[in-house]
């Protein structure tokens, strides 16, 4: 059963076993706008939590995202950096960012669920 | 004054509407101490008469390069520059229009520019260009911090033959940086000894290099693809490119260059145009702004700047660099200047440089106790003098010839240096210069 | 309104919708690439045959073409003309860009910096033939220390944000100095985006400060900040929310009694030149914007200018080349020696914008002193009377007096489906270029207007005029027109998400063209 959960900084993460699948949510892509190029890690490198994991553009915005877990990378969604506007399209599923090997299996705990974080963005008007 | 509108009336009324009893009440926030109330001592307003008067006669007291023989280079060249060039540019929608945030309202510029970004790709033939640095030498100390970023490794290596100021402008980037500047001992005529190794982001060469010489870089190219750096080419003398191998094809991945022989005039140093070439697949890192080809809301082709996300106003501190103001208007200078050559007439051009630099060097070299040291080179080569160049060139000025740059202006410290001259001839000496040149040369030679 | 403007009005409400053979309309004419009007042989220049000489190229001849297309003079000069003609300018009329300060350009200044004596003379000639442009140098920097109150001007930086490198270059030089390595610069939420750029390529790391609910600085939170780490503050004054920091005094003493240099952008210095001279404020360091304050002109992004001055403090390690006046006339000092040895090197090639030069000292001195303190005044004037004549109508950010420029955010906006950039787009139609928006980020949907000193009572008027009455007509509604705006200009609104997508950043021969294909 995977779980779903959200940080403050508008990413998700769906844990399934001890891996991980990043994105941004549907409220970062709003704000942003027209996404225009994502930069992506390396597969093989780690990223740390709270650490710039890849970074998201639109023409005149640019935007850090931040890894809501530590661990290695194992995969990363090369057709979003083809065709970046899939992120916009369908943020949550097509539009992911990376896959990682999480360091601490229980590492999602102290994140929101659904229902917390969509009060969260409620609360950003 | 003639540059105010506002009348004394415009004054009362506009205080009045805005509801305070003088001008004062609206600097009211500085602080009284800091308040000057009367006035800073400087001369009181002029008027046109007075002021052009008075600036013409501080011009009048220079020695100007096209009433005299001429022949100094050295990163900046006299070139002839067609009425069309500086006509077109003070059209007031250039040169008084700001930097093209409004595309709507800025199409000239910007399709200015998309041309200048080409016609700078196919002179270096290189992927791209961007829209111009401030200089040749602030580009090469930005193309020094690309490396370092594109490369993640920690030292750059000068080549002795680089112009020293724009050695000195990447060493003085790159102290507080805490890059490695490795600048090579200057040995004008023969090649640096360069030793890439695993922590060496870029090689830095010039092509032509300082002392005129032009060497292939072809093989350095390899050298630094095998060892994982970049090579840097910097052309302080475009037109150079009329008439040799471009460094795109020699292998560059970045060519810093130095617009100002191609549109611009000398200028005692400034403004200048430094010109940015690269790869495609290093755009994102390059600095500096582009412009770039779209379409508007009824599907016609225009112009935007774009891949903004590099830049200062919006990735602040992660930014590319810090540059915001570039050199657009010398920018539009080279690129209706070369417009107006094409492709016969910087070939041409470039043959009556390097025509004019072969005869002046025989000529000179031809003169008791004076060598020609250079061996390859397009418009400027370096003389050993059979005394220190310094009192040679001062010899000439007094006698009207400007007659080269000595190379201990640049390199006090090295004295055996000191007999050498570094001598520029372009399509503008014509023979009666020469046979001046060489005359009063004879005659300080003495 | 009079039939007469009525009917004048109704054709060009539908001038983009008539399509034309040609493409062009009236005098917007439609003109292509200069590569794609190329001719092989032709050639805009008239050059002679090279005499004979014994080649030395070596082996590194060019063998292959280069690629420049040949066009003929008129040709050219037809090109730029139109090419000019698709541009709005200060020449053209308001300008009202916040920070950036459109003036008016003075033609004498152009006349000035062409003198042969200024243009035609190479950077490297023997001093004694130069002495006139040092002389010319000196006297510029001599005007710029007693506008700035400051003893020492490094000239040599070619525009505002190389002007901040070398300030803060010269504060973490003069820091070494003494042996001290402090990490942090201070910078407000509302500086320049150059500010933190600059910071950082100096090997700092960026801490930003609040403002407070007036707009300026927030004292006790720059206060908390403060520390033994801190090496200076960056602060713009009057600052971009076109405010003056009231409490500036009182910031420069927390810096300086932490140990740290106080470095302002004087991107402003327009606002009060002649009236306040910043040493007297506490600053140790400013650069000036010569393309702003001083009206050389903006050409399109540039060229200009960015001298510094700087405190006694920092003055010896001012960047290379120096100008100092002896018995025998000026000389410049190239090299780090003798007292310049601390000198933090060199930041471009040769030693500054001399075109620049010419043009600001031709401005400062015909003002004078006298009217380069109206320009200050002239300037905050016409600013705050654009505030009053838009109150009404828009939303100002801090309430009460402005100094060059005036802040107003996108709340009047609120709920009228109108962005602040379709109210910029709307404006184009009008014939203005639009206001400074989205900047500074301190407030939502900024909208910051800077009038400047050289626009008259009438072109205030008229532009306050045409600015409420699309206030009204987006409060009233009519979202649809902004979204379609501008419909008048060469180029409606223009795909930036696309061009940043695919990157088209030069003309290549036979490449598809995307208009073609579509």
């Amino acid at each position: 059963m995977a779980t779903l959960r959200f940080t403050k900084d508008h990413e998700w993460i769906r844990q399934d076993g001890d891996t991980a699948v990043i994105g941004i949510t549907d409220y970062a892509q709003q704000q942003l706008g027209d996404i225009v190029y994502v930069e992506l890690p390396a597969p093989g490198t780690r990223v740390e939590c709270g650490k710039e994991a890849a970074v998201v553009e639109s023409a005149k915005a640019a935007s850090e995202v931040y890894a809501p877990v530590s661990g290695e990378v194992i995969a990363v969604n090369e057709a979003i950096a083809g065709d970046p506007a899939k992120v916009n399209a369908d943020p949550m599923g097509e539009g992911w960012f990376l896959s990682v090997k999480l360091d601490d299996p229980n590492a999602l705990d102290g994140l929101m669920d659904e229902a917390a974080y969509a009060a969260f963005v409620a609360e950003q008007g | 004054m003639r540059y105010l509108p506002l009348t004394l009336d415009d004054r009362r009324e506009m205080l009045a509407a805005i509801g305070v009893g003088s001008i004062d009440d609206l600097f009211a926030d500085v602080p009284s101490a800091a308040r000057r109330e009367g006035l800073l001592d400087l001369p009181l307003a002029q008027g046109e008469l007075e002021v052009e008067r008075a600036l013409s006669r501080m011009a009048a007291k220079n020695m100007v390069a096209g009433a005299v023989p001429f022949f100094i280079g050295a990163g900046a060249y006299r070139h002839h520059m067609p009425a069309a060039v500086d006509h077109l540019i003070q059209r007031g929608e250039f040169l008084t229009s700001y930097t093209p945030y409004q595309p709507e309202m800025a199409q000239g510029t910007l399709q200015a520019l998309f041309e200048f970004q080409t016609q700078v790709a196919l002179v270096t033939r290189m992927d791209v260009a961007n829209a111009s640095l401030y200089d040749g030498a602030t580009a090469c100390a930005e193309a020094v911090a690309m490396a370092h970023r594109i490369t993640r490794r920690g030292k750059a290596i000068l080549s002795g033959a680089l112009h020293p100021h724009y050695r000195t402008v990447c060493q003085t980037y790159a102290q507080f940086s805490g890059l490695q500047v490795e600048a090579l001992k200057p040995t004008p005529g023969r090649a640096d000894p360069i030793d890439i190794d695993g922590d060496t982001a870029c090689i830095v060469v010039q092509y032509p290099d300082f002392f005129g010489e032009l060497r292939d870089c072809s093989a350095l190219a390899t050298r630094c693809r095998q060892a994982g750096a970049l090579l840097i080419v910097v052309v302080t003398e475009m037109v150079a490119l009329g008439a040799v191998t471009p460094p795109g094809e020699m292998g560059a991945d970045i060519v810093a260059g130095e617009g100002q022989s191609i549109g611009n005039a000398l200028n005692f140093g400034g403004p200048y145009v430094g010109l940015f070439a690269t790869r495609e697949q290093h755009v994102r890192q390059m600095p500096g702004r582009l412009a770039g080809q779209t379409v508007d809301a009824d599907g016609r082709r225009g112009w935007v700047l774009t891949l903004s996300t590099r830049e200062q106003h919006i990735r602040r501190e992660k930014a590319t660099s810090n540059i915001c103001t570039n050199s657009g208007l010398c920018a539009l200078a080279f690129t209706i200047h070369l417009a107006l050559l094409g492709e016969a007439g910087l070939t041409r051009l470039a043959q009556l440089n390097h025509a004019a630099a072969c005869n002046l060097a025989d000529r000179l070299a031809a003169l008791p106790g004076v060598r020609l040291v250079s061996e390859c080179f397009f418009n400027e080569f370096v003389l050993r003098l059979p005394m220190a160049a310094a009192s040679a060139v001062a010899a000439l000025a007094d006698r009207g010839v400007l007659g080269g740059v000595p190379l201990s202006r640049f390199y006090p410290e090295r004295e055996e240096l000191a007999d050498l001259l570094l001598v520029a001839a372009t399509e503008t000496a014509t023979g009666n210069d020469i046979d001046a040149y060489e005359a009063a040369l004879r005659e300080v030679l003495r | 309104m009079t039939g007469w403007s009525q009917a004048l009005r109704a054709p060009s409400m539908a001038a983009s919708d008539t399509p034309t053979f040609t493409g062009n309309r009236g005098l917007q004419v439609e003109e292509k690439l200069i590569f794609e009007q190329d001719a092989p042989g032709r050639c805009g220049v008239d050059l002679p045959e090279p005499p004979p000489h014994n080649n030395r190229l070596g082996g590194l001849a060019r063998c292959s073409p280069i690629g420049l297309p040949g066009l003929s003079e008129p040709q050219v000069v037809r090109h730029f003309t139109r090419l000019s003609q698709k541009n709005y300018a200060i020449d053209s009329g308001l300008y009202p860009l916040g920070s950036c300060t459109m003036k008016h350009n003075p033609r004498l200044n152009e006349r000035l910096a062409r003198l042969a004596g200024f243009a035609d003379i190479h950077p490297l000639q023997p001093e004694s033939t130069v002495q006139g442009a040092l002389e010319l140098i000196d006297t510029l920097a001599h005007w710029l220390k007693v506008l700035t109150g400051m003893p020492a001007v490094a000239l040599s930086p070619a525009a505002g944000a190389h002007g901040e490198l070398c300030g803060m270059m010269t504060i973490r030089a003069a820091l070494s100095a003494q042996g001290d390595a402090r990490t942090r610069i201070l910078v407000p939420e509302s500086a320049h985006g150059t500010n933190p750029a600059t910071a950082a390529s100096c090997g700092y790391a960026i801490d930003a400060i609040p403002n407070n609910a007036r707009g300026r600085v927030d004292l006790a939170a720059l206060k908390a900040k403060l520390g033994g780490d801190v090496a200076a503050l960056m602060l713009t004054n009057p600052n971009t929310c076109g405010l003056f920091e009231d409490e500036i005094v009182e910031i420069a003493a927390a810096v300086h009694a932490a140990g740290a240099y106080f470095y302002c952008d004087g991107a402003n210095f327009n606002a009060i030149v002649g009236r306040v001279r910043p040493a007297d404020l506490g600053i140790d360091a400013l650069h000036l914007n010569l393309h702003k304050t001083f009206s050389t002109p903006h050409g399109g992004g540039g060229p200009g200018s960015g001298p510094v001055a700087l405190a006694a403090a920092l003055a010896p390690f001012a960047p290379l080349p120096w100008i100092v006046h002896g018995d025998a006339g000026w000389r410049l000092v190239e090299h780090a020696e003798g007292a310049a040895a601390a000198a933090i090197g060199r930041l471009k090639g040769f030693h500054g914008q001399m075109g620049m030069f010419v043009r600001a000292l031709a401005y400062m001195m015909s003002h004078g002193a006298d009217g380069l303190r109206q320009v200050a005044e002239d300037a905050v004037l016409n600013a705050n009377y654009l505030r009053v004549r838009l109150a009404d109508a828009l939303t100002q950010s801090y309430p009460g007096a402005c100094m060059h420029e005036v802040l107003f955010d996108d709340r009047f906006l609120k709920d009228t489906g109108v962005a602040t950039l379709d109210f910029a787009k709307a404006l184009i139609d009008e014939g203005f270029h639009p206001m400074t928006m989205y900047f500074p980020l301190v407030v939502h949907g900024a909208v910051l207007i800077e009038p400047t000193e050289t626009e008259s009572k009438a072109s205030l008027d008229q532009f306050a005029d045409t600015v409420n009455a699309l206030a009204a007509r987006a409060t009233a509604g009519d979202a649809a027109s902004f979204h379609a705006a501008p419909r008048l200009t060469p180029r409606r609104r223009l795909d930036e998400t696309g061009a940043a997508r695919k990157p088209v950043l030069r003309w290549r021969p036979n490449a598809v063209q995307r208009d073609a294909a579509d």
